[in-house]
């Protein structure tokens, strides 16, 4: 098992959601987060003259998936959170040790 | 004179207008703070409201508008409203209850002392604020409303004219934020250009809202009857805060984006600077008062940032300037045709009416801004002005009052 940390411009989740139910995963946690990779800051405007804001907001997605599914998924979500421009967002992959879901106490795979 | 109940409830309304002003300012201010100080700047407003409400009646009203000594501060003859009753006082407002004319000047007196806070927002201890807002209201604000309105106030002697508090509430307060900002210092992190983000710009909107809303009592209520003069102010203080709204949204737009910020902030300017002018000047006077008063409050407030003065809710550049702007305004279109009390200006061929004008406002200005220095000066060497650095970091809402503005972030 993988966890599949996606950070992703809050204006793709409809396209991401639609991409992971198209790749069967249905489950995930979005949340809001704010940070920055190489993207430069966010230009606003106060009563007069402007400021920087340099921690962008963006929403990460969480869920975790099958070894064998990791590519897919991968490809998955590049593909529908990409625009080509700074800012698209990273993803990380992580390992899993176990999961239990809560209702049935199933363990491992059969829990996700 | 007998009472006049159209005019008794004119004047009554209008100083419940007025006194919706300051929640207004609360929002208006608190919505511009960082989310960690919402709290304390609301409550700057509400305690001032509390303590110039009681000071008010206690002595304000009389050191304002009892019996003239010297043409500088009224005497002690109305101290707990002592002969000021239920019928008209034979020299103000001379059809209403003598009571209605008192109440509806305590509201401007709150409100001016509650404009200064947006100068310390984010770093001014509470019981500082409270201590140097006694001091400023009795030693500034009272004596200033005497000499522009009080029966033998030195400036209304000169005939200075200030129709609804241009130079008592507007270019007092202005100045005074500039020296009271001055004394206490910038915010920790203003310097650094840290973005001090606003917390709830809706609630600045909804603040001008009703800021906008009670200005037609400050405005239209000063002409302290119900007939002409209240209709011909009423509709020159709606088309200054329409044509100064616009004028800051173009400004904005001109440099990059129109905001709600800005047009909430252009709208406020607009009132201010007509304050003065509003029972003095035909109605669509109210256009060119309106756009000036956009126009140089807005480069005020682009130079005040620009000089690293930290006058955090630039209280002088949109309340100082505006009446600034206003006060010599009134001198330039005046018209005895709006009023037959007031004067002719300089566009009717009296180049002196300006002279006196001006007269007032530099009187204003150099008391203001010394008085109120020394006032910060003297609070900050006994008890101290400011919050600790940790204080000021964690927020004033809690380190203040113990509370936030935002809770139940779990649940």
């Amino acid at each position: 098992m993988k966890k599949i940390e996606a950070i992703i411009r809050e204006e793709k989740l409809d396209a991401v959601r639609r991409a992971l139910e198209t790749s069967g995963y249905f489950g995930m946690t979005v949340s809001e987060v704010s940070g920055h990779g190489r993207q430069g800051g966010l230009t606003l405007q106060w009563r007069v003259g402007e400021y920087k804001v340099d921690l962008l907001p963006k929403l990460k997605v969480e869920l975790v998936v099958l070894d064998e599914d990791v590519p897919r998924i991968l490809n998955a979500i590049t593909g529908a959170a990409r625009t080509g421009e700074m800012g698209d967002g990273k993803i990380f992959v992580l390992p899993v040790d176990d999961a239990v879901r809560v209702r049935t106490g199933e363990e491992g795979e059969n829990a996700i | 004179m007998p009472v006049n109940s159209a005019d008794t409830a004119w004047l009554l309304i209008s100083s419940a207008l007025v006194m919706l002003m300051t929640p207004g300012v609360a929002l208006f201010y608190g919505g511009m703070v960082r989310r960690k100080n919402i709290l304390s700047t609301i409550m700057m407003s509400f305690a001032i409201m509390a303590l110039v409400g009681l000071l008010w009646v206690l002595y304000g009203y009389s050191l304002s508008f009892a019996p003239d000594k010297g043409g500088l501060i009224g005497g002690l003859d109305f101290i707990f409203l002592h002969g000021v009753g239920q019928e008209p006082s034979p020299v103000y407002a001379t059809t209403v209850p003598h009571l209605a004319y008192m109440i509806f000047q305590a509201m401007f007196a709150i409100i001016a002392v509650v404009l200064i806070t947006g100068a310390v927002v984010e770093r001014m201890k509470f019981s500082a604020l409270l201590v140097f807002s006694v001091l400023w209201f009795s030693l500034v604000y009272c004596p200033v409303a005497h000499w522009v309105w009080g029966s033998g106030g030195w400036l209304a002697r000169l005939s200075v004219l200030d129709f609804a508090g241009g130079t008592v509430v507007h270019i007092n307060a202005g100045i005074s934020a500039l020296a009271l900002a001055w004394v206490l210092g910038p915010r920790k992190g203003f310097l650094e250009k840290q973005p001090m983000e606003p917390s709830n710009i809706p609630m600045v909107a909804l603040g001008a809202g009703l800021l906008w809303f009670g200005w037609f009592g400050f405005n239209a209520g000063s002409a302290l009857t119900s007939g002409g003069l209240a209709s011909s102010a009423f509709v020159a203080t709606n088309t200054s805060a329409a044509a100064a709204a616009f004028t800051w949204m173009a400004l904005n737009w001109f440099y990059r984006r129109p905001t709600v910020l800005g047009i909430a902030t252009g709208a406020v300017a607009g009132l201010a600077a007509i304050t003065p002018a509003a029972g003095f000047v035909l109605p669509l006077v109210g256009i060119p008062i309106g756009i000036v008063a956009a126009v140089v409050c807005y480069y005020c407030m682009l130079l005040r940032t620009r000089r690293g003065i930290d006058e955090s809710l630039d209280v002088w550049a949109v309340h100082g300037m505006g009446g600034t702007w206003g006060v010599l305004a009134t001198g330039i279109f005046a018209s005895l045709v709006v009023n037959s009390a007031g004067a002719d200006g300089l566009l009717l061929g009296n180049a002196m009416q300006v002279l006196k004008q001006l007269a007032g406002i530099t009187a204003v200005w150099v008391f203001a801004f010394a008085a109120t220095w020394l006032l910060g000066k003297l609070v900050d060497v006994t008890i101290g002005l400011r919050v600790t650095t940790v204080e000021e970091t964690v927020g004033l809402d809690i380190s203040q009052h113990g509370e936030r503005a935002y809770g139940g972030m779990l649940r």
